[in-house]
């Protein structure tokens, strides 16, 4: 690792401010960026922590649905969620292990993308919307690809708000080494039709099964999506799964998340 | 009632209480004043030619303290090979020189071709990097694949070598015609490719080093992460540095794992002592978990065909196999042995089989080196053994628990002599088997595949019978089969003035629990508490001549030491006492700890005899010198033989191909006892090395050389929800019959047994849930590959 300056802001303001200098670069839960540092394969002049900035903590109902904010670790989601939106609780419950859970946050997941990250399926089927330090995204706007968003150079994740569906479940299948999801599918009923997320499994990041959502807003049920089939095309394929492998889990996951969404 | 201490007693280890409040001392965690930082340079070509290695600007960056290169050890010697093997064609096998830095080429990812040594760690590793961009390596094309490395003889790892072949062996050579004869007539002949994959050996603990150097004397001292303290600095002294043995002390303290990884000498330990010479201040070293991945010895990595011959009964007849064995770019220190002495020998397994022969080609390939890991050999030969009569069972319809009843040597053949050249002394293998079957409930599987089923789950079941040859060695036998060191231990009883003990001993416990087993022996042996029992380990100033712990070898062979060297102590206590007594040396017993004059109530204590030894004013000094300190060497008579039943049951989710390992029984023979719980642990050890082996770990270079496994990211670790809890026993023992404390050894046992219980359990269920076209499927059977091998 290098040296670098470490500054930590105690609003968004002052964060904003401490982002245009030369260099620098925001620091959430550290879960990515401070194995790459150690890695020598970033090295920021300046480091602008977000945990801080009380406004970019917690969970709690609000307009439109569940704030979270997004500095919010995931153990504080999967213990405050749990009430509000159960399915979403489970996730962060369910992500790293528990050192993970009390350092990562939301806004860190989002922000970095990574193709098999959980929380993009969550934020993608719930149709929640990503409120930035500038302005609000919705969800189908704000995943552009593997490890690509909408935000700006010097713009970060303040909250994310999720409108809670009637049902919902996310499933995710182990990648076996590092226990990201190899392919997990987030599944999420609503009264205007269902909608399904699936991480892990595409070279394009998260992605909607739309096909899915159709069948299953006509018959929210497993047997509904049984005579679909996926696309191997642009799926990942590596060490832990074919193309062909993957594009099976979406199926198979997705029935799976039909059967236990409450 | 089970005993609370001495012999058969589940003893807590002492050294957890260090290890688990984070007071153990690791060679990392030492500071010592005035010490330098050194960082490695490591190739990021698996093959290439140094054409050059500009040093200037790393050497002139601050704090920068020397840099080293191939260059400054091209006259020192290189890392030998401590095992000689023939190839069937007489000629001698290639021994490529290993350098302590890699000289003219590089030869996989990872190999180490510079050193920076600076002030600060930050500092070695930032000049470092400017080193590495310095460097001019001229790429040449890989060598990965062992078949395509043997048939090319164009592209060379050595460049002398021209096939990238080591050696090509047969054993037994002589037999081979006979084999062949016998397989010919076999009414059926069952034939299985496989490969046992590669594994990265991921001690929690990764390699590291500190070298000094005292110019008042002349005097090295090496800390090293080792399982074998005097075989290091024989290694180092006699062939790589030329340093007198007398002038170098190696000390591996507290090691936290080793698996096999930390017996070989690896030139980081050179390069640190260079250092430390050329700048009079202790230069450390400290692998990151990256270099762990990239240049710690690696193991397995066979790929064999097994062919084996049988009546439609199920009758064995004849075994022969082909193997490929992968050794990596250098030879490291038992990489030779590994293919050949700890795995041809036991390919007849426990079973009377008359015909078997082994070849196996050792490859040189631009990967890592790999050598032994835990089970060295024999988890390769038991892997193909038990997955061919697997097979067999399948394809003339026989049940697998009858034929291995069929085939399994009996009690009464003991001792037996094997077609491939060991002697068994003893066993019972069908009772280990009737007692997996009896704890293992396999009359109750069909319920529970019921039930299994129900829940959309196939349900399999596996067994192993497998056996191995450990407590190695025989120092006569191996010297004749081409070992170039003797394989005894030796210990030193030092009885302190007090009556406490200190054992030295050449055994080295990197997590094995000696510290707590043997004051066990000492104190049943002795009648003496425990807690008065000290064993001191891993300092080459401290005890005597050792071979270090490997081989499931420390109880058997230096454990064997420690009790001779007690009978000598014991032996020198009664002429004490015959003298104190006033009585005839042949009349004195010792019991509980008791030197008595039979036959009456006259007696000494231990204690009373131990101080009258270091204060001896009542003592025969003109026949016994004074003091009460006893040194053996035990050379074992014989390999020995453990042995046992293994019984997996596996769930496939044949949605996904995820299998869940739900039971685990492993009925073992390990002999003699010393401490049940430790021999629970070890077990339970072994065995989930063996499901890692058998469902996740896997170590992956591409077509270029490059580790696609080269962190926990991407190879899989067993975790604690990937193993079941276990069903163990050992109470079929049958003692060893040539060690004197009967004892067989217990380390390796778990990782050798039972990657085919877990492989033939998933084709067991898939063949129950009607998918019979498949026969196999390569380890790791990772979801991936079984749901491909479902629907393939």
């Amino acid at each position: 690792m290098h040296n670098f300056e470490f500054v930590k802001p105690s609003t968004i303001a002052d964060a904003i401010k401490a982002l245009s200098a030369e260099g620098a670069q925001p620091l959430s839960g550290g879960q990515t960026l401070l194995p790459t540092m150690k890695q020598r394969l970033a090295a920021p002049d300046v480091l602008v922590s977000l945990t801080g900035i009380s406004e970019m903590q917690g969970v709690c109902m609000g307009d439109g649905g569940l704030h979270i904010g997004a500095a919010t670790p995931h153990a504080v989601v999967a213990r405050d969620a749990a009430r509000h939106y159960p399915a979403l609780a489970a996730l962060a419950g369910g992500i790293g292990d528990p050192a993970v859970r009390n350092r990562g946050t939301i806004g860190g997941s989002i922000a970095n993308n990574d193709p098999a990250a959980c929380y993009p399926s969550a934020v993608l089927a719930s149709g929640a919307t990503v409120v930035t330090s500038q302005r609000r995204i919705a969800a189908d706007d704000y995943f552009q690809g593997m490890f690509t968003t909408a935000l700006e150079e010097g713009e970060f994740v303040t909250e994310v708000v999720f409108p809670i569906p009637e049902r919902a479940a996310y499933v995710k299948f182990n990648q076996p080494a590092s226990r990201f999801a190899l392919t997990g599918v987030f599944v999420a009923k609503f009264a205007d039709g269902v909608r399904v997320a699936v991480t892990g499994a595409s070279n394009n990041g998260v992605f909607r099964w739309t096909e899915a959502e159709d069948a299953l807003s006509a018959d929210f049920s497993a047997g509904a999506i049984a005579g679909l089939t996926v696309a191997a095309d642009d799926m990942i394929s590596d060490l832990h799964g074919s193309a062909a492998y993957r594009a099976n889990l979406v199926k198979v996951l997705t029935g799976r998340a039909v059967t236990a969404a409450r | 009632m089970p005993k609370d201490t001495g012999i058969g007693a589940s003893t807590k280890r002492r050294e957890d209480i260090r290890f688990l409040t984070g007071k153990g001392v690791y060679t990392d965690d030492l500071s010592l004043f005035g010490q330098a930082h050194a960082v490695m340079v490591r190739s990021t070509v698996a093959h290439g030619r140094i054409v050059s290695i500009d040093t200037s600007e790393a050497a002139g960056m601050p704090g920068v303290l020397a840099v080293f290169t191939g260059e400054d050890f091209k006259e020192v010697g290189g890392n030998p090979a401590g095992w000689f093997i023939k190839s069937r064609n007489g000629e001698p096998m290639r021994e490529p020189k290993r350098p302590v830095l890699a000289h003219g080429k590089v030869r996989h990812v990872g190999d180490a071709y510079a050193c920076v040594v600076a002030e600060t760690y930050a500092q070695a590793k930032d000049a470092a990097q400017v080193l590495a961009d310095a460097a001019v390596i001229e790429e040449l094309p890989a060598i990965i694949d062992m078949k395509a490395a043997a048939a090319d003889a164009s592209n060379r790892v050595h460049d002398e070598i021209p096939d990238n072949i080591c050696f090509d062996w047969g054993w037994i050579e002589d037999n081979r015609a006979a084999v062949d004869a016998a397989m010919k007539a076999a009414p059926h002949v069952v034939t299985l490719e496989l490969t046992n994959n590669r594994l990265v050996p991921n001690a929690m603990e990764p390699r590291a080093s500190i070298g000094e150097y005292f110019p008042g004397t002349g005097d090295y001292k090496l800390t090293t992460t080792s399982q074998n303290p005097h075989l290091t600095r024989l290694l180092i002294c006699a062939f790589v540095m030329g340093i007198p043995e007398n002038k170098l002390q190696v000390v591996a303290p507290d090691v936290g794992g080793g698996f096999g990884s930390k017996i070989y000498h690896y030139g980081e330990e050179a390069v640190v002592l260079a250092a430390a010479r050329k700048l009079g201040r202790p230069v450390r070293w400290t692998a990151e978990r990256t270099e762990s991945f990239l240049s710690d010895a690696h193991g397995r990595d066979h790929v064999t065909k097994i062919e084996l011959g049988c009546t439609k009964e199920g009758d064995i007849l004849a075994i022969r196999t082909e193997t490929l064995a992968n050794v990596g770019a250098y030879l490291s220190n038992f990489s030779t042995a590994t293919p050949t002495f700890l795995h041809g020998t036991l390919m007849a397994g426990p079973y009377k089989v008359p015909h078997v022969y082994v070849n196996v080609k050792t490859i040189f390939t631009n990967t890592a080196p790999v050598d032994a890991y835990r089970g060295a050999g024999r988890p390769e030969a038991t892997y193909s053994i038990e997955r061919v009569i697997d097979k067999m069972c399948r394809e003339l319809n026989l049940d697998p628990f009858e034929v291995r009843r069929r085939n399994l040597l009996t009690p009464d053949q003991f001792p037996y002599t094997t077609p491939v050249g060991l002697v068994y002394d003893t066993g019972n293998y069908q009772a280990t088997l009737d007692k997996a079957i009896e704890l293992g409930d396999v009359a109750g599987f069909e319920a529970r595949r019921a039930e299994s089923a129900k829940r959309g789950k196939l349900r399999g079941m596996g067994l192993s019978t497998w056996i191995e040859a450990c407590g190695i060695a025989p120092s006569h036998l191996v010297g004749v089969l081409g070992s170039r060191v003797g394989l005894y231990d030796a210990a030193t009883v030092r009885v302190n003035a007090t009556g406490t003990i200190s054992v030295m001993t050449g055994a080295h416990s990197h997590g094995q629990g000696h510290e707590t087993v043997f004051p066990q022996i000492v104190a049943e042996k002795l009648g003496i508490p425990e807690s008065s029992v000290e064993i001191v380990h891993g300092d080459t100033a401290k005890i005597p001549f050792g071979m270090g712990s490997y081989g499931s070898r420390s109880l058997a062979v230096a454990g064997s030491a420690m009790d001779r060297a007690i009978d000598k102590i014991i032996a020198k206590g009664k002429k004490i006492a015959a003298h104190m007594l006033e009585a005839a040396e042949g009349d004195i017993t010792f019991a509980d700890g008791k030197f008595s004059v039979a036959g009456t109530d006259k007696a000494k204590s231990f204690g009373e005899i131990a101080f009258s030894a270091y204060v001896p004013h009542n003592y025969p000094l003109e026949t016994l010198e004074p003091g009460l300190e006893e040194t053996a060497f035990y050379d074992p008579g014989n390999f020995t033989y453990p042995a046992g039943a293994y019984i997996c049951e596996v769930e496939v989710d044949p949605d996904t191909g995820k299998v869940d390992v739900v039971s685990f029984t492993a009925a073992d023979d390990f002999g003699n006892v010393m401490n049940p719980m430790i021999v629970e642990g070890q077990v339970h050890g072994g065995v989930g090395q063996g499901i890692g082996q058998a469902l996740c770990e896997n170590t992956s270079y591409d077509e270029n050389g490059q580790l696609l496994t080269g962190s926990f990211m991407d190879y899989a670790m067993p975790r604690a929800d990937d193993v079941p809890f276990y069903t163990v026993d050992h109470s079929c023992a049958t003692p060893c019959t040539h060690n004197p404390l009967g004892v067989k050894g217990c380390g390796e046992a778990g990782a050798i047994g039972s990657p085919p219980a877990v492989v033939n359990a998933v084709i067991d269920a898939l063949h129950r849930g009607g998918i019979t076209h498949v026969t196999h499927i390569d380890m790791p059977v990772s979801p991936n590959r079984v749901w491909q091998a479902i629907n393939g």
